[in-house]
């Protein structure tokens, strides 16, 4: 099988193991994850304002970089890319007047964006089409008693619309880790927010209060949001 | 503490302004008060998610752009997803912040982070914080 992937700026630079994790094993489960030639920043926060179109043109412009490989689909690791490519997508779609005014403005681009391509992160991906039970007979070494916590945070499940799994109780990890042959323990914080949009305003006095003052944020949950 | 409703408040343009940023009809809101029972971030809020909604009913524009817990919301849709009535909280706060923004009044500045913290926090985390702090 193969698919479009469009990794975004942190799986080159600080989740570089992540990215180099997911290709290899994706090559074990026979998937190609061929990275877009040509790709820029996804657009980083789905704008919330009702006017303000300039910020959805960033990702649809890598929706556009999908189409021209001759693919309807493309992949993404980063949960803010998911939630900003996706959300952008389904607001083209379903407002064809925002849609014409971001081609508009991309008027250089040779290829129109028509709302024809679907967005997938990779947890869809080993779900819905490799399926866990293909993936747990490739297992070479289980992941024997590792109890794991694991954590979606808000892009992956939030809004309901475009979430991935449960909005409140999402399972894909669990399933996963299971698949895997870990313990997936029951994590009550695994939706809760990670505050990472706040990290750089002051990053030591972020860590500081929040890992005391909300017990949510500890650092393993951080480790596997990022 | 006395609050003083007045007709000109309820009415300034502030209140369409960030009905029209946020897409979100404020009188829908009948203060249930699930959106700040599940905020994360109640703890470093000085005013909570459904009394930021009821501020921005009645027009207290002033209390809403000197408030801390417009910069404190992280926008991670708790509020949105629980909301019984569907409104979108986090919008709300967005607007609100939209108006402070469109005027240039940025409330991250980037140059004063430091080279170890730009090292240490992921590029997404700093271009997100400046997609939602930055004008």
């Amino acid at each position: 099988m193969k698919i479009s992937y469009y990794p975004g700026c942190t799986l080159k630079n600080n989740a570089k193991n992540f990215e180099d994790s997911t290709l290899c094993s994706l090559k074990r489960l026979e998937v190609e994850a061929e990275e877009l030639e040509r790709w820029n920043c996804c657009g980083t926060v789905f704008s919330l304002a009702t006017d303000d179109l300039i910020h959805h043109v960033a990702p649809i412009r890598n929706l556009i970089r999908v189409k021209e490989t001759n693919t309807n689909r493309v992949m993404t690791l980063c949960a803010m890319c998911f939630n900003t490519l996706k959300r952008a997508n389904e607001r083209v779609k379903s407002d064809p007047e925002s849609l014409d005014k971001i081609n508009e403005f991309m008027y250089r681009e040779e290829v129109k964006y028509e709302g024809d391509v679907k967005v997938l992160h990779l947890l869809e991906l080993l779900r819905d089409e490799i399926k866990f039970e293909n993936i747990a007979k490739k297992v070479v070494k289980p992941l024997g008693n590792l109890k794991i916590a694991n954590y979606y945070g808000c892009l992956l499940v939030r809004p309901k619309e475009i979430g991935l799994d449960d909005v409140e109780n999402p399972t894909v990890l669990e399933n996963l880790m299971t698949a895997l042959g870990a313990d997936a323990i029951d994590f009550p914080y695994k939706t809760e927010c990670c505050a990472s949009t706040r990290l750089s305003i002051n990053l030591k006095t972020w860590l500081k209060e929040h890992t005391t003052s909300l017990p949510r944020l500890n650092p393993r949950a951080l480790s596997l949001y990022l | 503490m006395r609050i003083n409703i007045s007709k000109r408040k309820i009415k300034d343009p502030f209140v369409t302004k960030v009905e029209e940023i946020s897409g979100q009809n404020l009188l829908a809101c009948y203060q249930c008060g699930k959106c700040s029972a599940g905020c994360p971030a109640v703890s470093e809020m000085d005013i909570l998610p459904n009394q930021i909604i009821r501020y921005a009913q009645l027009g207290f524009k002033d209390e809403l752009i000197r408030s801390k817990s417009i910069w404190i919301c992280a926008s991670c849709f708790t509020c949105n997803a629980r909301c019984p009535k569907g409104i979108n909280i986090a919008e709300v706060i967005e607007a609100i912040r939209q108006i402070l923004l469109r005027k240039r009044e940025d409330h991250l500045k980037i140059e004063k982070l430091s080279d170890a913290d730009k090292e240490d926090v992921p590029p997404i985390a700093i271009i997100s914080s400046m997609r939602k702090f930055t004008s």
